[in-house]
């Protein structure tokens, strides 16, 4: 646990970075640190390692003031990623992993095994050891950093916008395996981001910060997006958050229609009466492919190929998201979004009206999971 | 040599020649003047280490540093080598003469070159190193100082080369090294000039700079493998 107890940082010039800061990032929980820039979120981060000394005020890590700590011992024992990973350019990864570990004292070839483990952890092959950081990729250093900073298995990690300069796409992959790292390792994680998606996908619990360092809202991400508390809370978490609050409701066993389907490799049948002429193209495992348009490619009695296909739509899982029902409803060609099981089968399909019907009238369910 | 009486030619060609009849004699100037070359640049870099980390790190010591070095560099050589023994009490041709005043010069173009080392390493990088726990001295040792090997290599080079031919100068005042080779020639040209020492002298100091300057570029290449990974991703 985390606590930040009236913490003030004023600089010389008279700027407050941070004014009056109460704060508590529960033990196991990724507490994220949101808002615009010059609201103090990376100041604060810092001066839980002592990278700054704040003003006024106390944090205290578990039971133990941090002003108390020498700053090198605090610091070894809290895990730190940041933006550009900040790689020591002339040491090899497996060395750069095992920085802390050879700072503490431990054997080379102890540091260097656990060094070892933590690369296979984080999704890099073993004959990324030897190399320097120079000749890998922006994402691939950033797993770089995330392994330092778990090298010495510190219970306390900062993140600094860690996933914030790598595109779109590998940064998607890196907070997916993140959040896959946390539920093993369950460590108490304070992480900052100006990216108010990234707070919700990532927190446990976001702390929206105010220019001026002053705290506007503490909330689970849920109800971040449900109950602003007031209008810049409101206004930095996005136009389109009611939509996106759905992504916090589950929408339980959706009641599905029956949606007749054709195999990949099997005739395309004739005239179905079906009147908007789509035909769900499942595979052998009865997993949904794509789209078939019936009368717009390939005669009567032709063989259903990959090139016919429609694959617009998105997937809703049952047991998933009221969200991921209605874009799997919006995205897809027919209108129809598919439904399918844990395992891939498909289950049925439903229209956007059906799932807007859902959100105004929810099912009894038992309670969301946490 | 073909020529059976090579040292009374004056061709500047026939500086072997006289090299082999001085033999004994230049070869111990050689080896002078390569310590004379080298200690002052060590000692230099010794002395410029604490005051380059200094600019760096208290900021506003950086422009006057700069400054004050600059200005030493403008004093004439042959000056200062005079100006030295007087000033610290040391007889004249004291063999401290010549490293000492050497040595002021080696500071003055180290300092800056180890103040921009250091300004070298990645904000980030530095930032990380403190965050892992790094303390101020072995964050110097194990992470800013071998990052900036390539910035403080080159400066070694340009201070030990322009340092063989200031130690030539301090031959002309009579200080035992290969700048006794241009006093000799001048002594020699009597009836006409005399050209063997001079040219001797030259491609000794020549080959010595180029040598120092190999020994650098290499020991550089040793101490930074992952400059040559990043070529050759």
């Amino acid at each position: 646990m985390i606590r930040f107890e009236s913490i003030t940082k004023t600089y010389p010039d008279g700027t407050v970075a941070v004014d009056s800061l109460d704060l508590e990032a529960p033990s196991g929980q990724i507490t994220v640190l949101v808002g615009p820039s010059g609201c103090g979120k990376t100041t604060s981060l810092r001066m839980i390692n002592r990278m700054i000394e704040p003003t006024s005020g106390r944090i205290w890590l578990d039971d133990r003031d941090t002003g108390r700590i020498p700053a090198a011992e605090l610091r070894r024992g809290i895990g730190y990623v940041i933006q550009h990973a900040g790689l020591f350019p002339h040491r090899t990864i497996i060395d750069n992993v095992a920085t802390v570990p050879y700072l503490l004292g431990w054997d080379k070839k102890k540091a260097r095994t656990r060094a070892a483990e933590l690369l296979e952890q984080v999704g890099l092959p073993a004959h990324f050891a030897k190399r320097y950081p120079a000749q890998l990729s922006g994402g691939q250093q950033q797993r770089v950093g995330v392994a330092r900073a778990l090298a010495a298995d510190p219970p306390v990690m900062l993140m600094d916008e860690p996933f914030s300069a790598v595109d779109p796409v590998v940064r998607d992959q890196l907070q997916d395996e993140f959040l896959r790292l946390q539920s093993e390792l369950g460590k108490t994680i304070v992480f900052v981001t100006h990216d108010i998606d990234e707070a919700i996908k990532l927190g446990d619990q976001v702390a929206v910060l105010r220019v001026g360092g002053r705290l506007a809202q503490l909330a689970t991400p849920a109800e971040l997006l449900n109950r602003p508390v007031d209008a810049f809370v409101a206004g930095f978490v996005g136009r389109d958050r009611g939509y996106r609050a759905l992504a916090f409701s589950t929408a339980g066993r959706l009641s599905t229609r029956e949606e007749p389907t054709v195999r990949l490799g099997a005739p395309v049948p004739a005239g179905t009466d079906d009147a908007d002429g789509w035909l769900l193209v499942v595979n052998d495992a009865d997993e949904p492919q794509g789209w078939l348009k019936l009368g717009e490619s390939g005669a009567d009695g032709e063989v259903v190929t990959d090139a016919m296909l429609h694959r617009g739509g998105t997937l809703a899982h049952q047991g998933g998201s009221l969200r991921a029902a209605l874009d799997a409803a919006l995205s897809s060609p027919s209108g129809r979004g598919v439904v399918v099981e844990e395992d891939g089968r498909l289950a049925g399909s439903l229209t956007a009206s059906e799932v807007l019907a859902l959100i105004e009238n929810p099912l009894p369910q038992p309670e969301p999971q946490p | 040599m073909i020529l059976a009486d090579s040292s009374s030619s004056s061709s500047p060609l026939h500086f072997w020649g006289y090299f082999l009849d001085h033999r004994a004699e230049d070869l111990r100037w050689l080896w002078d003047h390569t310590y004379l070359s080298l200690i002052p640049v060590v000692i230099g870099l010794v002395i410029a280490l604490p005051l380059g980390w200094l600019s760096r790190r208290y900021g506003w010591l950086y422009p006057p540093m700069v400054s004050i070095s600059g200005l030493l560099y403008t004093i004439p050589s042959i000056a200062l080598f005079v100006m030295v023994p007087p000033l610290l009490g040391l007889k004249s041709l004291d063999p401290l003469q010549v490293p000492i005043a050497l040595t002021v010069y080696s500071v003055a173009l180290l300092v800056r070159v180890v103040a921009d080392g250091l300004a070298s390493v990645p904000e980030d990088v530095a930032q990380a190193a403190t965050a892992v726990g790094y303390k101020r001295l072995s964050l110097l040792f194990r992470v800013e100082l071998p990052i900036a090997v390539p910035v403080i290599a080159a400066g070694l080079r340009v201070a030990t080369v322009s340092n063989v031919s200031m130690v030539a100068i301090a031959g002309t005042i009579g200080q035992e090294n290969l700048g006794r080779l241009f006093d000799q020639g001048k002594q020699l040209s009597t009836t006409g000039p005399y050209y063997p020492p001079i040219v001797l002298g030259i491609v000794l100091c020549v080959l010595l700079a180029l040598t120092f300057d190999l020994l650098i570029v290499f020991g550089t290449r040793m101490l930074t493998p992952w400059r040559r990974a990043v070529v050759g991703r």
